[in-house]
């Protein structure tokens, strides 16, 4: 955008000179589906321990896996709505590990023949900047069991519940450079999925986890050796972690020491990372295509099929706000990061006459309703007042019912009471009163008790203008149109 | 393509097998053995030739998105050797 330039590069500042991050996330992202990748098993959040269990899931021999159409056609979306290149046809592989809560001692992913290949995601920055994170692939895998540590002094309990859930692994380049640009990026995906209902986005719940590859190098030189730090679950962390570890490289390489290509765990009470056990061995996958699952081969139709039917995607609606709505480039990126926003705001400026202001709207859905939402910790799932009351209020306030400062008064009211507007305003009578004879003769009693002003005022003390316009909302109860009030004064105190 | 004994010894730890150290020579031979056999194949030239998945036809089946198994934690534990309640529970694995 227009700022391009202007923007420094992110550099950390080593003893011998600056540095420069590359940075490369895999995202684990949660495929919203009611069942299981290859299992008719639940997927549900929180169930009671192994009740949402096939035997597939649990690895009893002679089970087989069906692959779940739904989770092919929201990776196909995902890749899609990512720009990217939907391969016809693609493989199942088995990645070979043994640990504790995977009972198949195989994971089933995809490894040569991915269901997508790259793509790109587009980036707006805080600084005006844009920028284009590439994806460099996408595949489908067999989510893990989970296992519970702190239940036993000495044993570990393990929950299948999750072990087959579908997961989409989206792989991106080394094309980040700053611990902003990567939380950036992990927002845009966030919201490009919730967009298109793939993955609920839930860092918490885990529906979202992050590996982080960093490595340091010279300004302008080749890559570094990179570190894989495993499984973050916030952005904060992921911020964290990055800054962490690329002080820890550059403080080894200028001590003239080598980085180890190694998997590294976040401490987040510590705030740095560790290395995990020596991976080199475990590193060893083995893998090879599952011969119980035939190749993935996906009908053009099918793909065009889901492509015509994607919903309007965060860029493109963040474009349209700002040429149809005249909004802000700043506005249009916050009411369109959740499409839930975006949805509530249109449906606040499309609403009633059609003639609702859309940059007033804007302004109060991001200043007023979300101040309020937040001081009240709700979700504007949760919110007291609906879309379509909004509009009321941005009918009386644009038809000069009510000023802006009764109309803040009302929108309280509403808030506490779930009252529309205009049943408010009525029964309070905060009308706004643009009755000429009526203000008036509230501005000459004004003038009135206060002579000795209006003396000054007449005298060249000019910044009285204010107090007396004061004095006759005040007297108004607020109610009196401001523009009026300040015509009337005007033309009495010239007098 | 042929294995020596250190390759035959890191197979056999990662697919947690305790193979003692007289048994990894005649183990060396036996995997050699069948690599070879395999590799027979390759005197066959297959330029040109798309990688064959199967001989049937058949497309990978496909299920709706349907809920329609789970629910009997007691019988996936069934086997457990030692569950805690619904919880398979094994010796303690932390990183």
């Amino acid at each position: 955008m227009a700022e391009a330039d202007s923007a420094q590069p992110y550099r950390i500042q080593g003893e011998t000179g600056p540095w420069e991050l590359v940075i490369g996330l895999e995202v684990h992202a949660q495929v919203t589906s009611k069942s299981k990748l290859f299992s008719g098993a639940a997927t549900a959040f929180g169930a009671e321990p192994n009740s949402q269990v096939s035997l597939v899931d649990a690895a009893m021999p002679g089970m087989l896996p069906v692959i779940n159409r739904e989770c092919v056609d929201q990776a196909v979306r995902t890749g899609l709505a990512l720009e990217a290149r939907i391969n016809e046809v693609s493989v199942f592989d088995r990645k070979n590990y043994f640990y504790a809560d995977l009972p198949q001692g195989y994971q089933i992913s995809q490894y040569l023949q991915p269901i997508v290949g790259e793509g790109v995601v587009h980036l707006d920055l805080e600084d005006g900047r844009t920028c284009e994170v590439g994806i460099e692939r996408l595949h489908l895998e067999q989510d893990a069991g989970k296992s519970l540590h702190d239940q036993h002094p000495s044993k570990s309990y393990i929950d299948l519940n999750r072990s087959g859930v579908a997961l989409m692994e989206i792989v991106s380049k080394p094309d980040l450079r700053s611990p902003e640009e990567t939380a950036a990026y992990i927002r845009k995906l966030r919201s490009i999925l919730r967009y298109i209902g793939t993955c609920d986005g839930n860092m918490q719940e885990g529906s979202m986890r992050c590996d982080v590859n960093v490595s340091v190098r010279r300004p302008g030189e080749g890559f570094g050796t990179r570190c894989e730090i495993k499984n973050v679950n916030s952005i904060r962390f992921v911020q964290q972690a990055i800054e962490y570890e690329a002080r820890r490289q550059i403080e080894i390489l200028e001590a003239g020491g080598t980085i180890d290509q190694e998997t590294r765990l976040f401490d987040a009470n510590r705030g740095e990372t560790r290395s995990m056990r020596s991976k080199e061995e475990a590193h060893d996958y083995r893998y090879f295509p599952d011969p119980d699952l035939l190749p993935l081969v996906l009908d053009p139709a099918r793909i065009a099929e889901l492509k015509a039917s994607l919903p309007e995607l965060p860029d493109a609606r963040k474009a349209r706000f700002m040429s149809e709505y005249g909004l802000s480039l700043y506005d249009a990126s916050s009411l369109t990061e959740e499409r839930a926003t975006a949805d509530w705001y249109e449906a606040v400026v499309k609403g009633g006459s059609g003639k609702r202001d859309p940059k007033i709207a804007a302004n109060w859905v991001l200043s007023e309703l979300f101040g309020a939402l937040n001081k009240a910790g709700l979700d504007l799932a949760d919110s007291p007042v609906s879309a379509d009351a909004m509009g009321g209020l941005m009918d009386l306030l644009g038809d000069g019912t009510i000023s802006g400062r009764i109309a803040k008064d009302v929108f309280a009211e509403m808030l506490e009471t779930g009252k529309d507007a205009a049943a408010i305003v009525e029964e309070k009578g905060l009308k706004q009163v643009s009755d000429t004879g009526a203000i008036e003769a509230i501005v000459d009693a004004v003038l009135a008790e206060n002579q000795d002003k209006v003396a000054e005022y007449r005298g060249g003390k000019d910044k009285l203008f204010g107090f007396f316009v004061g004095q006759t909302m005040k007297r108004s109860g607020g109610k009196a149109n401001p523009g009026m009030v300040n015509e009337l004064l005007k033309a009495k105190l010239a007098g | 393509m042929s294995l020596d004994k250190a390759t035959v010894a890191s197979i056999a730890t990662l697919a947690r097998l305790r193979v003692p150290d007289d048994r990894l020579e005649p183990m060396v031979g036996d995997l050699n053995a069948i690599l070879g056999f395999v590799e027979q194949l390759n005197q066959v030239n297959t330029d040109g030739v798309e990688p064959l998945a199967n001989v049937t036809g058949h497309a990978l089946p496909q299920r709706e998105d349907a809920v329609t198994d789970g629910g009997y934690p007691e019988r996936v534990t069934l086997n457990a050797p030692d569950p805690a309640g619904d919880f398979y529970a094994v010796p303690k694995v932390v990183e």
